[in-house]
């Protein structure tokens, strides 16, 4: 907990939106800034916002230019409109709470059909791959934010010996594949092209269409990876719709 | 009732004006390319602008309607025939049952807008009627139409379907004469982007001063310009961080993408620049290995063009209402 706020910058993200920057490092003090305003905004919405996107370490607010000219006449641009009242609400100190609460344990099957760059990811980084599945295991990982597809949490941060730049081309990756780049862990929810390095595959869905929340991770969250078999990850496969 | 689809298109899904308050999901918020014909569309039935509309590319589905129906086209002109008689776009036309409405040709544009009176009666998903492909939610059962698909239609009222009696179809006296999507002649006004000073000036100047070319790999998450490479002075790589609908991101190898309807939330590529929204439908219109130019802007200006455009849908919105309530006793 902590009522110390960040010191930020803020800038026109085109003409609906503007982002607020709390510095530029994957960092979790930074990110828990970046989830206490989301969740103040969320919880006192003003008149022409649309939706706030948090991320790493930054804020964006999407807003309705011609709701925001009608209710606040006065202001010169929509843009300063929303920059005034988002200045005054940062002025308000709030506090980091709710952050990592909820722990969500994701099964994994690191089993080499599924984990097709592990070989890689242990070779570059003088590792065995059990040494590599066991310290991807050993970190319970902070969700930093979502984006890329609908459900993608971005984690971290993984040992740093099990680090590894992401691809420079994106190959076919298939669901529920369980990436790493840089320092950086996450899930596909869907099959995509991607250039994370794939080292195993959760039977878990982390989508689900039918749900009013339909994803299953959301930022601020704690994630706990264990391994399973294939066996059991055929068997979770069938009933695993959160 | 139905509309069936007789035909596949290369890409025809049911849109609206996009699925917002979950891009914190990473769900991002789709919607029509171009949503001002998306809009003129639904306003030229009488519909409110949010209703679903298809979002048609060339080649076009063929569509059988079962009933009687009143449609409109608007954006793209792709020839539109009803039971093999051109029709018009951007006009209401009333047409009988078992019509047939076929696209002979792409004249202008690259994405028509069908809107229906009453609306396409689907489930909508989060708040919204578009398709998420990716996802495979929102829309005609999250996909693209297939042939043999039937999507339901509300039907109209019977003082439009005693007006039509025998005849095949017919053209009703109102239309919209503003096809703002398809005046190519003027540049795409930008606004600056946080990373636009990481550009060489050189860069720079080119931006302002070339044309970029719209390449194949364009869709409906981002159209990717042909130019000569950009470089940047400062190559720190970027945290990902939300994108906008218009952002003008610079690839690694020195060419320019602009992020589309479909776009990720996220990116992390730097943001040189951004089109203004109420440039963003008449660049939906643009194909590819058409050319285009940019030039600034101000966020005032910027700001007043989509102001402009809203007030002239809400008078062209008051205008066909008040039309139609002659024909709807």
């Amino acid at each position: 907990m902590s009522s110390t706020n960040l010191s930020y910058r803020i800038f026109p993200l085109g003409d609906t939106a503007i982002t607020i920057e709390f510095g530029s490092a994957i960092n979790s003090s930074i990110n828990n800034e970046v989830i206490a305003r989301f969740q103040q905004l969320q919880q006192q919405p003003f008149r022409g916002m649309i939706e706030i996107v948090p991320a790493y370490c930054t804020l964006t607010v999407l807003y309705d230019i011609g709701k925001i000219k009608k209710e606040y006449p006065t202001g010169s641009s929509a843009f300063e409109t929303v920059k005034k009242i988002i200045e005054e609400r940062l002025a308000q100190p709030v506090e980091h709470i709710n952050v990592g609460e909820h722990l969500v344990k994701i099964p994994v099957c690191y089993a080499e059909e599924f984990a097709w760059d592990i070989p890689q990811v242990a070779a570059k980084n003088n590792l065995t791959v059990e040494e590599v599945i066991t310290l991807h295991q050993s970190i319970k990982y902070k969700v930093y934010m979502l984006g890329f597809l609908p459900g993608f949490a971005y984690m971290g941060e993984v040992d740093e010996k099990i680090t590894m730049p992401r691809k420079t081309e994106p190959v076919p990756i298939a669901a529920g594949s369980v990436g790493i780049a840089g320092v950086q862990t996450g899930i596909y929810p869907f099959a995509s092209p991607g250039g994370w390095q794939i080292i195993g595959r959760t039977p878990l869905k982390l989508f689900n269409v039918g749900r009013d929340e339909p994803v299953l991770l959301k930022a601020g969250d704690t994630v706990q990876f264990h391994a399973i078999s294939i066996d059991e990850f055929h068997q979770q496969e069938n009933d695993s719709l959160f | 009732m139905n509309v069936r689809i007789i035909k596949a298109g290369v890409l025809d899904t049911l849109q609206d004006l996009g699925r917002y308050s979950w891009q914190h999901l990473g769900i991002n918020p789709g919607g029509a390319m171009d949503k001002w014909s998306a809009q003129v569309a639904n306003i030229l039935v009488g519909n409110n602008r949010t209703e679903a509309v298809i979002e048609l590319h060339y080649p076009a589905a063929e569509l059988f309607f079962e009933e009687p129906a009143l449609i409109a086209i608007s954006g793209a002109d792709f020839s539109a025939h009803i039971n093999a008689e051109e029709i018009p776009l951007g006009q209401p036309v009333l047409i009988n049952k078992y019509s047939i409405l076929q696209f002979y040709g792409l004249k202008k544009g690259a994405r028509a807008y069908l809107g229906v009176h009453g609306g396409f009666d689907i489930p909508i998903w989060l708040n919204s009627y578009s398709t998420q492909l990716k996802a495979r939610a929102g829309g005609y059962k999250g996909r693209a139409l297939h042939k043999e698909d039937e999507i339901p239609i509300r039907s109209i009222p019977s003082s439009l379907t005693q007006l039509l009696g025998k005849t095949e179809f017919l053209i009703l006296p109102w239309k919209s004469d503003s096809q703002t999507g398809l005046i190519k002649e003027v540049p795409f006004f930008l606004l600056e982007g946080d990373e636009w000073n990481r550009l060489t000036n050189e860069s720079k100047q080119k931006i302002l001063s070339e044309s970029f070319t719209v390449s194949p790999q364009s869709d409906r998450m981002g159209y990717r310009l042909k130019g000569s490479p950009l470089t940047t002075t400062n190559n720190t790589e970027m945290i990902s961080s939300a994108v906008n609908c218009g952002t003008i991101q610079l690839l690694p190898d020195g060419q320019l993408i602009v992020l589309m309807a479909d776009h990720q939330t996220t990116g992390g590529y730097p943001r040189i620049a951004h089109v203004i929204s109420a440039h963003q439908s008449r660049l939906a219109q643009i194909n590819a290995g058409e050319k285009i130019r940019f030039s600034f802007t101000s966020q005032q200006i910027a700001e007043e063009l989509l102001l402009q455009q809203q007030q002239h849908l809400q008078q062209l919105q008051n205008a066909c209402t008040f039309r139609l309530q002659e024909y709807i006793k």
